[in-house]
């Protein structure tokens, strides 16, 4: 698969948004993402002859970053945190039984193309543990039952609304946004969690 | 008993649509903004030097004084200068500013407009991890709408142009070099210092690069006066901070207070840990920062405090395990956290995580032996101040604090072939204890 004319004004687009163009080669690689499923050696390529660069150069970047993908990601992208807090409040659990409910290991996608499932870092949700990110949607204190519901749902391709987010989308329509175009749903989902409010519920009541 | 908590960045977070610029013009928004184009920068500069407010980004550095060293401004060299907003928040246990990006996003806005003002910056950035989609969102929604109210734009008042960068997921982004080496469109790997970022960083050019906490505090500074601020937290720890709860504890979350509130009084307003269970250890920000123990529920927690009792204040991020957690485990995590994302620049961090990883899953496993307690310390002395950035000092604050408070749980490892602890004991759906079963 090439990289479209449409795909590559947008790449051009990017980088011209920055006083120095190279500055666009991470929301570069998000585009390429979202139109190729992947980081491919053609939207390496692209990337490479915007910026002036050699494929080497792009492929360096590329590598270094645990977003991109050289794998084709499913539809959706499912991260459980395991790192130590999550890990301790059930992410482990959480990541154990999904592997297990959808045959899979880690950074793999189910036989139908629908969910590839990741264990993931730290997300800055702690206070939600334990967390399960859908296309870099919170999905806040989880448990193995829950994860296992929202993973079939959305392989039965229902509507899943983040806990404190949007509807989900793809993870190439999520990619797309990291590129810098906007989707227009930066108002849907609340203000903030419960966890976010706490230490203003503790003035509830107060004179 | 009046309460500790001081909303301030957070005062907005549960109203109807905070994100929006009605909703944080409506709770008087951006009037701090027009109070500080009333000054002129050098004054808005003194004014955070007046206030004390320190980097909320883990290092506690005076951020007026980092301002102060930019090289003073010329107007006869039209080169650019620039102000980066460290927005990708990834210390394990850190969950302030994404909430505060989701909630408020125009309060970060108005302080990068107000900071740029300041440092005669006419560009810049909020590099924010990538991991975080909604957030992005609710922050070019809050630019491009601050963009149409006039407040952003070369012809508004401040004449600053804003972008928001999303990361790409990499822990040492967080690093301001390595940030800076990120949003060049490289590996995000630091830099060698000096020359330091205020005189040559984003393109060779003078840069300031805050934490989005410490910008977004810039606002309230503007309006509600340097000695307002500088009256709140204690003598050397000055204003107000978000302190995030996680883990074992009743009511976890965000909680504004001044710097130099204790543990103990936290715990109180969020109901205290979780019920029937006892505290053990706590991180006071973040994994890179020592374990503390409840010998440590009075000290008070800002930067004099928290370093005073061996650890180091960091992001406030105050991850609370209580008895059934297994020390060993935890920091087998953390310790494959960071080997993860050693960014390979350097042979202590790159090697040495690998090698603290190694001997700590053969102690985890039951398989090793009580030297390699001491050859996991001696690893940890061959990485921290060797080390390129400070990844690696961190990643042996939880191996050496945990070695030296929990000795004996790293034997009992070997000594029972293995954990002794049940992990389904620690998650969050374990079965609730009954209060006779609580150890006296």
């Amino acid at each position: 698969m090439t990289i479209n004319a449409t795909t590559y004004a947008e790449l051009q687009e990017i980088a011209a948004r920055y006083p120095q163009e190279r500055s666009g080669l991470l929301p570069m690689l998000h585009l390429v993402q979202s139109t190729e499923g992947r980081v491919t050696a053609d939207g390496i390529n692209a990337c490479a002859e915007i910026l002036g660069l050699t494929a080497a150069e792009v492929s360096g970047v590329a590598t270094f970053y645990t977003m991109y993908k050289r794998k084709p990601v499913g539809e959706h992208h499912v991260g459980v945190c395991t790192n130590t807090l999550c890990a301790v409040m059930g992410g482990d659990q959480i990541f154990a039984e999904l592997k297990e409910h959808l045959q899979v290991g880690n950074d793999e996608t189910t036989t139908d193309g629908k969910v590839t499932l990741e264990h993931v870092e730290c997300n800055a949700a702690c206070d939600y543990a334990p967390v399960v990110m859908v296309n870099w949607e919170f999905f806040d204190n989880q448990t193995p039952e829950s994860a296992k519901q929202l993973v079939d749902d959305l392989r039965a391709g229902k509507t899943v609304t983040a806990s404190r987010g949007a509807k989900i989308c793809s993870w190439r329509e999520a990619e797309r946004v990291l590129a810098g175009f906007d989707d227009g749903r930066a108002d849907e989902g609340p203000s903030a969690g419960e966890a976010s409010l706490a230490g203003l519920r503790t003035l509830d009541g107060d004179q | 008993m009046t309460s500790p908590i001081t909303p301030v960045l957070t005062a907005n977070w549960g109203t109807d649509r905070s994100w929006t610029l009605d909703a944080y013009t409506a709770q008087g928004g951006y009037q701090a903004l027009a109070t500080a184009l009333t000054k002129t920068p050098d004054e808005v500069v003194a004014a955070v030097k007046d206030s004390g407010l320190r980097g909320r980004g883990g290092a506690g550095f005076p951020t007026g004084m980092k301002w102060g060293f930019l090289p003073p401004y010329d107007d006869n060299d039209p080169q650019s200068r620039y102000l980066v907003v460290n927005a990708d928040e990834s210390e394990p246990g850190t969950c302030k500013d994404i909430p505060l990006m989701m909630a408020s996003p125009h309060t970060l806005v108005e302080g990068v407009i107000i900071s740029s003002y300041a440092i005669r910056a006419k560009q810049a950035f909020i590099y924010v991890r990538g991991e975080v989609l909604h957030v992005i969102r609710r922050l070019r929604a809050a630019v491009a709408e601050a963009y149409a109210a006039g407040h952003l734009g070369p012809d508004s008042p401040a004449g600053v142009d804003l972008i928001v960068h999303a990361g790409a997921g990499a822990y040492i982004c967080g690093e301001e070099t390595a940030l800076l080496d990120s949003l060049e469109g490289r590996r995000g790997q630091p830099r060698l210092r000096p020359p330091f970022p205020a005189v040559a960083g984003l393109y060779a050019r003078p840069t300031v690069i805050n934490n989005v906490e410490s910008i977004a505090s810039v606002p309230a500074i503007i309006g509600k006066g340097a000695d307002w601020f500088a009256g709140l937290g204690t003598e050397k720890s000055k204003g107000f901070v978000i302190y995030s709860l996680s883990g074992h504890v009743t009511r976890p979350g965000q909680y504004e207070a001044p710097l130099g509130i204790t543990l103990r009084e936290l715990l109180d307003l969020a109901g205290g840990v979780r019920h029937g269970h006892q505290l053990k250890f706590w991180t006071p920000g973040g994994s890179s920062t020592p374990l503390l123990t409840d010998a440590h529920l009075d000290v008070p927690l800002d930067y004099e405090g928290v370093g005073a009792a061996g650890s180091m204040l960091g992001t406030r991020a105050l991850q609370i395990f209580d008895e059934t957690t297994c020390v060993v485990r935890a920091v087998l995590r953390w310790s494959e956290f960071y080997k993860h994302e050693s960014c390979g620049k350097c042979t202590p961090c790159r090697e040495g995580t690998w090698w603290l990883v190694q001997v700590l899953t053969r102690l985890e496993a039951g398989n090793g032996s009580e030297a390699d307690l001491d050859q996991l310390l001696d690893q940890c002395e061959n990485i921290a101040g060797r080390s390129f950035c400070a990844l690696g000092d961190g990643a042996t604050s939880p191996v050496v604090s945990s070695v030296q408070l929990f000795r004996e749980e790293y034997l009992a490892h070997l000594e029972h072939g293995g954990c002794p602890f049940d992990a389904a004991a620690s998650t969050a759906w374990a079965p609730r204890r009954q209060s006779q079963e609580v150890h006296a």
